[in-house]
């Protein structure tokens, strides 16, 4: 067993709580041995665009310097926001010394300092190069045959180039990682596409917009679902699709599901992982069209 | 949606070139707002511009001339998402998303702390039902 480092964020442990059980447990199916980031804090959740901004810096910080006291020099996470935010952050506290003196000097108490000694890994960047797909495939129990896919990336994968680990324009790892699956991924022109995002706390319309037009890319794709890897994606594509409805009487309801809760059913691992119960749209029904699941 | 140009309070002239506002906003964004040649690339796939009043590139040719009133008066600065799409394609190299963050910043720290957002604008069942990522993301966004 491979042990590796996790940083959850805190919607995975509420909301998204299918997000984190399915990855624990599937990655316990690939030999991976998920070791949670002891006294983890919120990432913050996005990264400050001001130069001058540094207070928002801070909380990804203590998170690294809680890795690098494990003694690990690298961790995952599968929150696409989490990763965008403490990815930057750390690139840009590496590239600027005295942005890292400041915050040093303003967390004196902590009693390890941070000088740029650990990684941020995406879970999908870590399943591709160290996993691998082709391992991956082999501890498939129950594939996905027939399950059409559209992939969405969202923002936060892909943008800024700094942070991508895939193409900025057209990124195809998790479509790689549904070939790997046996399942069928769809063509999805507005794949990277935003989702509108806080929006969805301030100017709902927005989200309605949004979740409107991409969930309707997928339907005219024929996908069966959507997948993710951002909880805040998750909410706006799966609990908006109310508001997506009244702004277009034809709009079609599509399950939006994380892809490791499609690992998870792959793999064959306990339906305890799976957590259906806390969609909008449930994705009991087409799953089992596929034959994937029993309806009990 | 009004484009900034049919307004006719607006006129563009080359006096704020060196105002402080300019030198501000090319300070907190980190750049050069003069590198901008008005092609339109990041207005045209900015997921937000349907919902703006003024458009990014709009945005910037603004600041280029220190417009301070017309922007800091903006649904636009509020609307942008910081997606990242403008920047990723900007022919110049322009960091529009950190120009778009330098003027929402200017305004939150203003005195008055104009917020576009306070948390006792959501209600308790808004609250409940949101998941923390989207709550902590838009208060750090849009309140000061
Ligand atoms: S894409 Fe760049 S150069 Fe073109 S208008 Fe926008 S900021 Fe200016
Ligand atoms: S960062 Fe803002 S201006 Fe740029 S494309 Fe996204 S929403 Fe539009």
């Amino acid at each position: 067993m491979t042990k590796l480092t996790y940083y959850p964020g805190c919607t995975l442990k509420n909301h998204a709580r299918n997000f984190d059980v399915s990855t624990v447990s599937s990655m316990g199916s690939l030999d991976v041995e998920i070791e949670e980031l002891p006294r983890w804090n919120c990432c913050g959740t996005v990264h400050c665009l001001s130069s001058e901004n540094i207070i928002n810096r801070l909380a990804p910080v203590t998170n690294l310097i809680r890795v690098k006291e494990m003694g690990s020099s690298e961790f995952m996470t599968g929150c696409a926001m989490c990763y965008n935010t403490l990815k930057r952050a750390n690139l840009d506290v590496k590239k600027r010394a005295d942005v890292l003196d400041t915050i040093n000097d303003f967390i004196y108490q902590e009693e390890t300092k941070y000088a740029g000694e650990v990684d941020v890994l995406h879970l999908l960047e870590y399943l591709r190069d160290r996993v691998t797909f082709e391992k991956l495939a082999a501890k498939v129990k129950k594939p996905l045959t027939g399950l059409k896919v559209a992939c969405y990336y969202g923002c936060l994968l892909v943008r800024p180039k700094e942070v991508a680990f895939d193409d900025v324009e057209n990124p195809v790892v998790m479509e790689d990682l549904i070939v790997a699956l046996g399942g069928i991924p769809v063509p999805f022109p507005m794949k990277a596409d935003c989702c509108g995002a806080y929006h969805t706390v301030s100017n709902p319309e927005i989200i309605a917009d949004r979740t409107n037009k991409i969930m309707g890319s997928a339907a005219e794709e024929e996908a069966d679902l959507v997948l993710v890897s951002c909880p805040l994606c998750a909410y706006n594509l799966d609990f908006r699709q109310v508001d997506a409805k009244q702004l277009n009487p034809d709009f079609k309801h599509l399950p939006v599901l994380y892809f490791t809760q499609l690992m998870a059913l792959a793999f064959g691992c306990d339906e305890s992982a799976l957590r259906f119960d806390l969609h909008h749209i449930d994705p009991t029904p087409v799953l089992t069209g596929r034959g994937l699941m029993n309806l009990v | 949606m009004a484009p900034a140009t049919s307004s006719a309070s607006v006129r563009l002239t080359s006096a704020r070139l060196t105002s402080p506002f300019v030198a501000k906003i090319e300070k907190l964004s980190a750049q050069n707002l003069q590198a901008c040649y008005q092609c339109g690339k990041c207005s045209a796939g900015c997921p937000m511009a349907a919902h703006m009043d003024i458009l990014p590139n709009q945005v910037i040719r603004l600041s280029q001339l220190g417009m301070h009133e017309r922007l800091l008066a903006s649904k636009a600065i509020w609307i942008c998402v910081s997606c990242m799409t403008c920047n990723t394609r900007c022919p110049k190299g322009v960091r529009i998303a950190e120009t778009f963050e330098a003027l929402r910043e200017t305004k939150l720290r203003t005195a008055e702390r104009e917020d576009y957002l306070s948390l006792s604008d959501i209600s308790p069942e808004a609250r409940a039902a949101l998941p923390p990522i989207a709550l902590i993301s838009a208060l750090r966004k849009l309140s000061s």
